[in-house]
């Protein structure tokens, strides 16, 4: 391969100056429009479930300064906000589904005077018992969300049953908030001819210009959604940044008036979805050698009140249930229960890790029933020669994952360490450690394979300066900066010329959400295409000025050449133009050869695997629970890395944000269905003591990705949130070191609590 | 008289303002400085870190505060040092080049907050150590990153910062000085914010104004305002007051003013209860123990303080002042029952006399909380053992998160008189029934409780914390 000039450079993040200057403009730092106003939503404080009885607004509208209350009749057109099947209301009418369920917003001058007069509504619900946890789900009368699904291979239940060493259980799986330190927020601006310019944080662009013009009743076209940037997004702002987007609008829309909708932290934590949390009940037969011979799992999830994108999550619960195991035979099913809760939604993974979390629990539990090395109970049942093919019918190449697993156990030092946790642990009656090497292999795509497509648009001005947009969004993952570097590749010009801009529908079209790990892959090869496109017009040129082929013409270091002859690729883009030709050109890609058959389960819904693995240490003190990693350890691959520093900012960030969910996350509901934990006083993310000193992080050296990839790089949004999976399963390994043989039954998060609780469940003195 | 205080070189005179303004607010609507960021409105994610610096002893002293729980009242006399300020020349600040070079920023929105700690670390301690940076930075929250680029920006940045502030750090300091010496006094009609210059003052004022708000650092009041909307117009702060903050430590006694911040006591308090200082590493956040105060912790009676249980188990002595009547009483005997307190309206937390340690005597606390930094705990507990060999002479043992007010186990006290260490084993906690939260269950509670006074003998017995403690290990 040719050697690349930008591709594979640690050039910070785009944005790295202004970020720290303070500079860096989010929606909520816009100059506000005079006479912008501000929208504050309301709900009913008491009640999750129940018929709306009585909705006296009239001290809210009386509050001096408010200019109007809305509710659902307000709405022009279309009162739904939903990402799929249209039961997201805007505003509920006539009844309530969860606790912050939306019923009214304030529009005034200021967002203080809006959110003080948003208190003072008097609602009262006809309060019904609300199914709050999925065991209310599972015990309730209703009907699931969604109808259920599964994986299965004719001969499970047989395998299972002639298995000479099986395992059962079932256990919990919370689950976590996204917590993006930048609150949803949209800013709505009025245009001419009853348009609409959206200034919204979120992942989405294109579902808000669809949710605000149907809401409003117009053409998709004259709704325009921009976003340079999100405070973090995380999947938090696929489906749930278009609710905000539509009062804003609405009020902008009313008023004729710029509007502002920010969600108070409270508010945000209340009325947005979260990840799913699952209760999963299994069993699983192993042959004479350990190796799996068939298992049987039911993931309950917890989707709350509507559909938004559970249906695709559970989905991917499923296709993550092998992680990196082969499974001659299963059943993979799954329920999509509906609770009175708020709608849980994409979250960095999207139902993967909680697949993930099933393989492991039932490797790390049998490890432990029958004394045997988890590691080494874990190899044994990789993908392999003869045994590589997915539940689904993928065929997975597994070399990399191999030498994953393996170098990480050598680089570790596992083998050395495991000895001396065993010794420390028959010594130390308090504190036991723990300590367990957990690989990843995480699916590539959208698994709706129509997603699977991105847009971009180059320009190319006669200065030689180049101006970048494409459909992806930028939540702080380096998207902005790795496209800018392949279209600089392309070029052969400095990434300091290619400006990178704000998403925006205007200029590119009907784009997928900046969500499934794809936002390099596919924009990537999207803006590829249209630099090619402009590259090879230009070649023309040079071809035709150098007198030689096209393809003898070379773009590097900021110069066009051919042999000797040599132009500055700004003299070229000059002349371009004087041969009126385009230096202008929109970029187009779809994944090539993913295809998935829902009906018969089989397919091929992935472009490829991200590999990786993580050794985690941990130590838990037996007396309180309390407990804190020591070590880690990862080696992560993510191809030909475009950028080194991007990537395992990624890798670093999404581990400690999987850790926070296995650990220190809880969402804690009451009865009633409240969400007790909705501020980050009660709602505990990592901090930086959380972190081990000792972090070893390392780049799988790669081949690169076998599959035709935005330069052989992989896609490393989703996989590493997996990689914690070892600390948990690391604080198995060390409450069973106070029995032989016996499975704590710990749930995860393993908070404090949970630990002990697991502690009591070994019946150790 | 008007709020003055130093902004970019300039003194900055304000004749009117809300008494319950944040100074968040005055940043980015007022004065449409927006690279201050909004996260959560509590104290608790740290995107709004600013930085006030204040005179001591010639010098400027720089601490990180949250600016969306700090009333715009309490920079009375303080330089206000913002993330936009940083950069001179278009060059960016040691601590912000070193976070671009360490790729410590990906969404960026908790950043300007981060950048505003490292200042502030930098400006304090010269060599900052990882344990003492991920300290302060335990109140900044960061979902990206993971923290490990953010640390090894600090460690770079931190150690020897020399910038502008440093060079002006005396000129700055002589500047600033003479804003302190009057009572501040802003009012509109009936509304006001005062900030007396003296301790005097403050008594004589609060007296006077029995309605009207004692405010200290508004770590908790901030939140009234911010998330409850409770009208706050006669607001009282104490952060100015001369002689009210001052810790000393006396012949057998620790004296703590009822103005002392965590972060003004934390020095001498961990010196003399290594345990206390411990804790004290880890209640709040660095931009809480820097406005908080140990008297306003005490003073809003809060069942779940964490100093409270430690202070009573040391059997700390508590001296309340209502204009010029003074009167003390037990720190216990403070606490009558949920969301009540033994304090008439104006009366003061003047100070609390802290008895020190006895060559005999073994104090111990522990603080479980779901998350180590910056969260309330489910339990606190804090045990004073006099011992008699290794027999136990008199207990004091108080818990918070255990009852609707911090609680003495006078039972277990009882039970443990004369026991030896290995006997006191036996000993139960039996007078508590804690309640379930979002924090901890009843069960988690009682169950954990029990395991500290085991763990708190079997450390008085010589097992080390680092057989006893994750965090010590």
């Amino acid at each position: 391969m040719m050697k690349l000039a930008t591709i594979g450079k640690s050039i910070p993040h785009d944005s790295a100056e202004l970020h720290v200057s303070g500079t860096a403009t989010y929606v909520d730092d816009i100059p506000e429009i005079e006479g912008t106003l501000h929208v504050a939503p309301g709900f009913a404080k008491n009640g999750a479930r129940g018929k709306i009885t009585k909705c006296d607004l009239s001290a809210v509208r009386n509050y001096p300064g408010v200019l109007a209350v809305f509710t659902a009749e307000d709405i022009p057109a279309k009162n739904d906000c939903s990402p799929t099947i249209g039961d997201d209301p805007i505003f509920a009418e006539g009844h309530i589904e969860f606790h912050g369920q939306v019923i009214f917003a304030v529009v005034a001058p200021t967002r203080d005077i809006a959110r003080r007069a948003a208190q003072l509504a008097v609602i009262e619900i006809a309060t019904e018992t609300p199914v709050v946890s999925v065991d209310d789900a599972l015990k309730s009368p209703k009907p699931d969300l969604l109808d259920p699904y599964a994986f299965t291979s004719k001969t499970y239940a047989k395998d299972l049953k002639t298995s000479p060493i099986k395992t059962s259980g079932v256990f919990k799986i919370g689950g976590q908030e996204h917590f993006y330190l930048e609150g949803q927020v949209s800013y709505a601006v009025p245009q001419e001819k009853g348009g609409m310019l959206v200034y919204c944080s979120t992942q989405h662009p294109t579902e808000i210009q669809h949710c605000v013009a149907a809401m409003l009743g117009v053409d998709d076209a004259k709704i325009v959604c921009e976003c340079r940037r999100m405070g973090g997004g995380f999947g938090g702002k696929e489906s749930q940044a278009a609710q905000w987007a539509a009062l804003a609008s609405l009020a902008a829309h009313k008023f004729n008036r710029p509007a502002k909708c920010r969600l108070d932290r409270d508010d945000d934590m209340m009325m947005t979805g979260k990840r799913h949390d699952f209760e999963v009940a299994y069993e699983a037969g192993f042959d004479k050698d350990f190796r799996f011979r068939s298992v049987d799992v039911t993931f309950n999830a917890r989707c709350g009140y509507s559909a938004d994108l559970s249906n695709a999550i559970c989905d991917r619960a499923m296709f993550h249930a092998d992680n990196a195991y082969f499974y001659p035979a299963f059943k993979i099913a799954t329920r999509r229960l509906k609770t009175n809760t708020v709608s849980n939604t994409a979250f960095r993974g999207f139902g993967g890790p909680q697949g993930i979390m099933f393989a492991e629990q039932v490797l790390q539990a049998t490890a432990i029933a029958h004394g045997l090395d988890a590691l080494e109970l874990r190899k044994r049942n990789l993908y392999g020669p003869r045994r590589n093919e997915t539940p689904y019918g993928q065929k997975v190449l597994f070399k990399d994952l191999v030498t994953v697993v393996n170098q990480l156990e050598k680089n570790s030092d596992y083998k050395k360490r495991r000895k001396a946790i065993d010794a420390f642990n028959a010594t130390s009656p308090i504190l036991k450690k723990g300590l367990a090497l957990v690989p990843v292999k995480f699916g590539i795509s959208f698994t709706f394979t129509q997603m699977n497509q991105a847009g971009a648009l180059v320009h190319v001005y006669t200065d030689g300066s180049v101006h970048l947009n494409h459909g992806g969004t930028e939540m702080g993952q380096g998207l902005y900066v790795k496209v800018a570097q392949v279209v600089a590749e392309i070029f052969g010009i400095d990434v300091a010329h290619v400006d990178i801009t704000a998403t925006t529908t205007g200029k590119v079209p009907n784009t997928s959400p900046t969500a499934a790990s794809s936002g390099t892959d596919l924009n990537g090869m999207a803006a590829r295409n249209a630099a090619l496109i402009i590259k090879a017009r230009m070649a023309e040129v040079a071809a035709k000025f150098f007198k030689v082929k096209a393809s003898a013409v070379l773009f590097a270091n900021g110069k066009i050449s051919a042999g000797r002859k040599s132009l500055s690729f700004a003299e070229l883009a000059v002349k371009t133009r004087e041969q009126r030709i385009s230096l202008s050109s929109t970029g187009f890609y779809a994944t090539p050869g993913i295809h998935w058959d829902r009906p018969s389960g089989k397919g091929n819904p992935f472009f490829y695997f991200a590999y990786g693995a993580a050794c985690s240490e941990v130590l838990v003190d037996t007396l309180t629970g309390e407990n804190k990693v020591t070590r880690v350890d990862i080696l992560h691959d993510v191809g030909t890395s475009l950028n080194p520093a991007i990537d395992i900012g990624q890798i670093e960030g999404g581990f400690v944000q999987g850790m926070g969910w296995l650990t220190t996350e809880e969402l804690v509901f009451d009865a009633e269905g409240r969400l007790r934990t909705h501020a980050p006083s009660t709602y505990k993310i990592p901090t930086a003591r959380d972190v081990p000193e000792d972090f070893r992080v390392d780049l799988f050296e790669s081949k690169g990705n076998e599959m035709a990839s935005i330069y052989r790089s992989k896609a490393v949004g989703e996989p590493p949130l997996n990689l914690p999976i070892s600390v948990w399963c690391a604080i198995m390994d060390a409450v069973a070191s106070l029995k032989p043989r016996v499975v704590p039954k710990l749930d995860a998060p393993a908070t404090a609590e949970a630990i002990l609780r697991a502690v009591k469940s070994m019946g150790a003195s | 008289m008007a709020l003055q205080f130093l902004r970019r070189g300039k003194i900055v005179t304000l004749g009117s303002f809300e008494p319950d303004q944040t100074l968040l607010d005055f940043l980015r609507l007022d004065e449409k400085s927006k690279g201050t960021k909004e996260g959560c409105n509590e104290g608790d994610c740290g995107a709004c870190t600013v930085v006030l610096g204040r005179p001591q002893n010639g010098a400027m002293r720089y601490q990180a505060v949250n600016a969306c729980i700090l009333l715009l009242g309490q920079i009375h006399g303080a330089e206000l040092i913002t993330v936009e300020d940083l950069s001179e020349g278009g060059k960016l600040h040691a601590v912000q080049q070193a976070m671009v070079e360490a790729h410590a920023s990906q969404c960026g929105f908790c950043t300007p907050g981060f950048v505003m700690s490292l200042f502030a670390l930098g400006h304090e301690n010269q060599k900052p150590t990882r344990e003492d940076i991920v300290t302060k930075i335990a109140g900044n929250l960061c979902r990206c990153t993971g923290y490990r680029p953010i640390v090894d920006a600090a460690l770079k940045a931190c150690n020897t910062m020399q910038d502008r502030w440093t060079t002006q750090s005396a000129a700055t300091a002589k500047l600033l000085e003479p804003l302190g010496a009057e009572d501040l006094f802003v009012s509109t009609g009936e509304n006001f914010f005062a900030a007396p210059a003296s301790a005097e003052s403050l008594a004589t004022l609060c007296q006077k104004y029995p309605a009207a708000r004692i405010v200290s650092g508004a770590t908790d009041v901030g939140l009234w305002i911010t998330k409850q909307f409770r009208p706050l117009k006669q607001i009282i702060w104490t952060g100015r007051a001369k002689g009210f903050a001052n810790v000393a430590a006396n012949g057998d006694k620790i004296t703590i003013g009822g103005g002392a911040t965590y972060a003004d006591a934390q020095t001498v308090l961990a010196h003399h209860f290594p345990d206390m200082g411990d804790v004290l590493t880890r209640l709040g956040s660095a931009q809480v123990r820097a406005s908080g105060t140990i008297g306003g912790n005490i003073a809003n009676g809060s069942p779940i303080g964490d100093m409270p249980p430690m202070l009573i188990a040391l059997n700390a002595k508590l001296h309340l002042r209502l204009g010029n009547e003074t009167r003390s009483l037990p720190l216990e005997d403070f606490f009558i029952a949920y969301g009540k307190q033994d304090r008439a309206a104006g009366e003061l937390v003047w100070a609390i006399d802290v008895p020190k340690l006895k060559p005999d005597q073994i104090f111990k606390a522990y603080k479980i909380s779901k998350r180590f930094d910056q969260d309330i705990s489910a339990v606190m507990a804090a045990f004073l053992f006099t011992l008699k060999g290794n027999r136990i002479e008199t207990a004091r043992i108080a818990f918070g998160g255990m009852a609707a007010t911090p609680k003495r186990a006078s039972l277990a006290e009882q039970a443990l008189m004369g026991k030896t260490l290995t006997e006191a084993l036996s000993v139960s906690l039996i007078e508590y029934t804690p309640i379930d939260d979002m924090r901890a269950s009843a069960a988690y509670r009682f169950e954990t409780a029990n395991a500290l006074l085991r763990k708190a003998l079997l450390e008085a017995g010589g097992m080390s914390p680092s057989q006893t403690r994750v965090l010590s290990a």
